[in-house]
């Protein structure tokens, strides 16, 4: 019973309309009959020649109005200009230039829909819809149509013709995919190296100056890049995205050191990627009192007292440990380069 | 945030203003703390060697600190030889001036961190107490000298500066962030040049310390001049939305911007009279 | 300028450019064909529209936008007006921003204009997608149509996170580098792909001029592609109506193209355009000078993307910890990245798919013009409510960091609390919406049996309080009752006589969906209520159906009013025979 068909009608040719299934729906006997469109909706400017009038002067007044904001956006250009040494004016500028704008646009729109909504008949109308499939005219000619080409032209006929098309345009478009192949480089060991290395000193970002190993004391933080890189460098960016590291000094009694990671500190001051493990954004929220690192892109926070273990957040490992010394100036400089790539994992980062 | 500093300023202000701090009501979370004025503190070259100002500190310390931080200013150690409360020996005239001076002492309960509140002391008990908790040991940080103060740094430095060692948890226009287990880093619009420079030295709470080695007195200087420049020019935009980033932009954009084009499509489809 | 070609024959400028066009184009017939189509107006059927505006003002700020812009990673050291970055190393493409916005006239204006433009665009085209959606306006004929909307609403996406990365300062620089970290995750080819999208390592000299040619060039071409075939279903379709009197799905009923709809349409495009205006002249977005140039090691906390890609941003945050693993061959598997991407291309993947899984529950093969109104169709509504919700959710989980600090509450709660809301709250969307929306259909069938609650109290001769009930008139009457009503199959035998696997998911499917249905009232059902007068009136049970049906009493009734002779009746469910399908 529910899978039976309901027709539906149209008014005026119902008898192109096909019926299709209507599934699961329930066709109910005595549906309570549609009253048909509600009577129209008389407006006051229907009914008055004076609100007739006057909303076609309000709709005008509108157009001024959008007319004057338009003009006044003119002249506000050159009454506020910028300056060349300095940012204030900016401000005016663009406050100024938007209202006169936003004025001449909005009171445009608003009365041009004031003028449909007043003015222009209320009455809505009914108009036919047919269904979008084609008769079953239409249909017999498309099929006729591809069949005449199919015999025309031996498509299905000549496979060999068939065949040697199809392999051709599957071979057309690879040579406009292998011309990207210089998009970039092949990514090689980059990824697992680097500048630190052994006796490079930890200089200050940006500014380079080298530090101090006494200069660390308990419950600072210092923002590090190693000596040999340098803003006017080509790669310069590239390479601090990997190097940068976060130096921070604690109470040598407080961390727990796991023992292939013994003698990487130096005196309580230890040396961490600052690139997140997780998907690389810098991890530089130290909190002095509970010696925990936070991410402020993912929340991933670390313990800096064991070894940057994660605590909590979507990382996965421990931030990698930049192994320290102090050189016979006591300077602080890495005694190695990291020994696990940094940064987010990537499919064979732990195959050599 | 800055809205009502920007009032005072008159020639700035934008008429929409006024419409905006009501539309934004819920976004921007309290801040009339900007009214307060920048003026120097008078006391601020730490003369520890007036006795009678640490003894006057001394009486104020038993009568309102000591209930915690002990008589001798040692702070408190439970039975695991876990600090509960801190020690004062050391900690300087600066870090007192800090939290007495912003009110985050004393402490009115325990919370996952101090928070502001209205001032109890006068500037000259201040004083006092900070020369007291100086004059236990002389080494401790002091107030910071007026000239470093004066908000005339060089100020793309001190952007810079700021970029790496602060906005990380202080956001780039220093309007705060989170940090774990319902710490924060506040925001910094609106507080005194002084205290500014007072957190750098001492690492208040959480925050980590700035020594001079670190950053120099002069290097603070400049970090404190950007933090001025950006509270003194408004946002060349407009109202600045509190200056937290894309979230309340979304949010504005769905409920302002989208809210009011529905109210106008209904107005666009209702029948007219 | 062509709409005098039929009413001045002779004479004119005007109407000899239209008799030009008409000689070489043809404007007379397409005016013929579409000059009068009918439009149908509701408050919702415009949504799409501000996206549409929107777009538009995209296309027209972003072009004054290209005119000043440098998509170049060369490094220069800063010398423009803006005090606190002069002498810094920054990128041309962050210094040309800076330009635009402090030495170029209105052009921080146009900048916000465009940003804010881009952020409407999306919510509009999904605050769209959401009205199609719970009045099922995806149903047959427009599946397709759906499907394209779609694409345009990820095509949005794609268009503003590229547009996201270019001022390449801070905030963009930062969100690259997420992008980066993620593609890097990705099993087997993340290096290669991070390599060939960068040009090598991350961030490289190519990123942002590559974005630039998909910002300006591809992303916005597709976007035009996809608005034209939209449109143009739009007309070979024709708009849908919302059910009431003399709506049907073989007609329309609205107000005629021209002149009502270009006046509305195109007044309500200067009305967008005007409230962007608004926007962008009095609220800062992205204030870029307060990031500085992109550089790797500082970040600023807050660091989001803008609101169309923060489900996805969530979702990352929402993974729990040590999800990675590793292979029997040392490769790594960084669940915590993959997991969210799943669970955001599966998301994707379920509404780009739903109007093809209703349409093979329900079996039903009409077309469909009239919508429905979302209490009528429960089980969707709320699915559609546990869809928002879930997105909900991972849009607010982006945010984690901003909830915390604003309503004082700690993050790692926040965070844990977002990922135990993720499968609750769904859920206990979908139960409450489904109620709430079978409430309203009892109180519909209430209203239509018994009328309104007048609120007046009357005492009757024998001592008994009543209150009055109005009966409604016939239209609103056949707005409550004019819906389409389900109910649930069994699992039925195929041709050779199989039960498939299939057809026990979709008997079990339409269980869940038509269970729970109340069917509209019928007419006697109807008469059967007014002729009971209160006593039955009291009893009947105001729910699931078939108990109702029992007696009928004929007691004729008619509508009181009658109108509109615009719209005949349709003869009123003629059972007809059931045709074979045509095969071609």
């Amino acid at each position: 019973m529910s899978d039976k068909p309901k027709a539906i009608k149209g008014a005026a040719n119902a008898s192109d309309e096909f019926d299709y299934s209507a599934g699961l729906a329930v066709i109910p006997a005595d549906k309570i009959e549609d009253p048909g469109l509600e009577p129209h909706h008389v407006r006051m400017t229907d009914k008055s020649k004076k609100h007739e009038k006057a909303a076609a002067r309000q709709v005008a007044l509108l157009f001024f109005v959008s007319i004057f904001g338009s003009a006044s956006a003119l002249v506000i250009y050159f009454l506020f200009p910028l300056s060349t040494t300095e940012f204030g004016p900016v401000r005016e500028n663009t406050f100024w230039l938007g209202l006169a704008i936003a004025l001449g646009t909005l009171a445009l729109g608003i009365g041009a829909v004031h003028w449909a909504k007043t003015l222009m008949p209320a009455a809505e109308q009914a108009e036919a819809r047919h269904q979008t499939r084609g008769s079953e005219e239409t249909r017999a000619r498309a099929v006729e149509i591809i069949k005449l080409a199919d015999q025309e032209s031996g498509f299905s006929r000549r496979k060999l013709i068939r065949r040697s098309l199809y392999t051709a345009l599957a071979f057309f478009p690879l040579p406009g995919i292998l011309v990207f192949g210089d998009l970039g480089p092949n990514p090689g060991r980059t990824l697992r190296h680097t500048k630190w290395a052994k006796g490079v000193r930890l200089v200050h970002d940006p500014y380079g100056a080298p530090i101090l190993a006494s200069d660390v004391t308990e419950g600072s933080v210092f923002h590090v890049v190693p000596a040999n890189i340098n803003p006017d460098d080509e790669d310069y960016l590239e390479q601090k995205s990997k190097a940068a590291v976060l130096l921070v000094g604690v109470n040598p009694e407080d961390l727990t050191i796991a023992p292939d990671k013994k003698g990487w500190d130096y005196n309580g001051i230890v040396a961490y990627s600052k690139i997140c493990t997780h998907v690389g954004c810098p991890v530089a929220l130290f909190e002095q009192d509970t010696h925990h690192l936070l991410c402020p892109c993912h929340q991933s926070t670390f313990d800096l007292n064991n070894g940057c273990a994660v605590i909590f957040g979507p990382a996965s490992r421990p931030l990698p440990q930049l192994p320290i010394t102090v050189d016979k100036d006591g300077y602080l400089i890495a005694q190695s380069d990291f020994l696990e790539p940094v940064g987010p994992s990537f499919w064979d980062r732990s195959i050599n | 945030m800055s809205l009502f500093r920007r009032n005072v300023n008159g020639a700035r202000r934008h008429p929409m203003a006024a419409v905006a701090v009501i539309a934004l009501g819920l976004i921007v979370s309290g801040g009339g703390y900007a009214a307060a004025s920048a003026a120097v503190h008078p006391a601020s070259s730490a003369t520890a060697a007036d006795t009678q100002l640490v003894a006057e500190g001394k009486k104020l310390f038993l009568g309102n600190c000591a209930s915690c931080h002990g008589k001798n200013a040692a702070g408190e150690v439970d039975a695991n030889g876990k600090q509960v409360f801190p020690t004062l020996i050391g900690v300087g005239a600066a870090a007192v001036d800090f939290q007495v001076g912003t009110g985050r002492m004393p402490a009115q309960a325990s919370g996952p961190q101090m928070m502001k509140k209205t001032v109890q002391f006068t500037d000259h008990q201040i004083a006092a107490l900070a020369a007291y908790v100086q004059s236990l040991d002389p080494t401790g940080p002091t107030v910071p000298d007026a000239k470093w103060l004066d908000g005339k740094g060089d100020t793309s430095r001190g952007g810079e500066l700021f970029r790496v060692n602060c906005a990380m948890c202080h956001n780039a226009a220093g309007a705060g962030g989170a940090l774990t287990e319902g710490k924060f880093a506040p925001n910094l619009s609106g507080v005194k040049a002084r205290h500014i420079y007072e957190a750098m030295i001492t690492g208040p709470q959480n925050m980590p310390v700035f020594s001079d080695k670190n950053l120099s007195p002069s290097d603070k200087r400049d970090i404190i001049s950007y933090l001025k420049y950006l509270e003194k020019n408004p946002s060349s935009g407009g109202y600045e939305l509190a200056n937290l980033g894309p979230v309340v932009e979304g949010l504005f954009a769905w409920i302002i911007a989208l809210g009011l084009l529905v109210l106008i499509t209904m107005w666009l489809a209702a029948k007219s009279n | 300028m062509a709409t005098t070609v039929n009413t001045r024959k002779k004479g004119g400028v005007l109407a000899g450019t239209a008799n030009y066009l008409d000689e070489r184009v043809g404007v007379a017939g397409i005016l013929k064909e579409f000059g009068r189509k009918i439009f149908p107006d509701h408050w919702s059927f415009m949504l799409g529209e501000v996206a549409l505006y929107s777009f538009l003002i995209l296309l027209l700020s972003g072009t004054f936008l290209t005119f000043f812009f440098q998509p170049a990673m060369t490094d220069v050291i800063y010398n423009g007006v803006y005090g606190p970055l002069k002498g810094a190393h920054m990128s041309i493409a962050y210094a040309s921003t800076l330009d635009i916005s402090f030495e170029v006239r209105g052009g921080l204006l146009f900048r916000q204009v465009h940003h804010w433009a881009a952020l409407l665009f999306v919510a509009a085209a999904g605050l769209h997608m959401l009205r199609v959606f719970f009045t099922g306006a995806f149903r047959k004929p427009r599946e397709i149509n759906w499907v394209v909307g779609f694409a345009l609403f990820v095509l949005g996406m794609a268009a503003g996170f590229t547009g996201y990365s270019l001022p390449d300062d801070l905030l963009s620089g930062n969100g690259l580098r997420i992008i980066d970290g993620m593609i890097k995750g990705v099993p087997v080819i993340g290096v290669w792909i991070s390599s060939l999208l960068f040009g090598g390592q991350f961030p490289g000299h190519n990123i942002v001029a590559r974005l630039y040619s998909l910002h300006i060039m591809i992303v916005p071409a597709l976007i035009l592609v996809f608005l034209a075939i939209h449109l143009f279903m739009v007309v070979i379709h024709k708009h849908t109506h919302y059910s009431g009197p003399g709506r049907r799905d073989d007609n329309v009923v609205g107000y005629p193209l021209m002149p009502v709809y270009v006046a509305k349409a195109g007044g309500f495009f200067f009305i967008v355009f005007g409230v962007i205006m608004l926007i962008a002249a009095t609220f800062t977005i992205n204030p870029v000078w307060n990031y500085g140039g992109y550089d790797p090691s500082p970040v600023s906390a807050g660091t989001q993307p803008d609101w169309y890609i923060g489900w996805l941003d969530g979702a990352l945050r929402l993974a729990p910890t040590h999800l990675e693993t590793m292979d029997a061959w040392g490769h790594t598997w960084s669940w915590n990245i993959l997991l969210p991407l799943i669970v955001g291309v599966l998301f994707l993947v379920v509404v780009a798919a739903y109007p093809f899984v209703e349409a093979w529950i329900t079996g039903d093969k009409r077309e469909h013009h009239v919508l429905d109104r979302p209490r009528n169709t429960p089980t969707r509504t709320a699915v559609g409510a546990a869809g928002v919700t879930f997105y909900a959710v991972l849009w607010a989980g982006a945010a984690t960091d901003l909830i915390a600090t604003n309503f004082h509450m700690s993050l790692n709660q926040v965070l844990t609390s977002a990922q135990i809301s993720l499968f609750v709250l769904p859920v206990l969307a979908f139960f409450v919406t489904k109620r709430l929306c079978l409430s309203l259909q009892r109180k519909d069938r209430e209203i239509v049996l018994h009328g309104r609650e007048s609120g007046r109290i009357v005492r009757l001769p024998h001592g008994e309080y009543v209150e009055i009930h109005e009966p409604v008139d016939a239209y609103t009457q056949y707005k409550l009752v004019d819906y389409k009503d389900y109910k649930p199959t069994l699992a039925r035998p195929n041709a050779e006589g199989k039960i498939t696997a299939a057809a026990r998911v979709r008997a079990s499917l339409s269980k869940f969906y038509f269970e729970d249905r109340i069917a509209p009232v019928t007419q006697g059902e109807l008469d059967a209520a007014h002729h009971d007068h209160h006593e039955a009136v009291e009893a009947a049970p105001a729910a699931e159906v078939k108990a109702v049906t029992a007696k009928k009493a004929p007691a004729a009734k008619k509508p009181a009013t009658k109108a509109a002779p615009a719209a005949k009746k349709p003869a009123a469910a003629k059972p007809a025979a059931k045709k074979a399908p045509k095969k071609d």
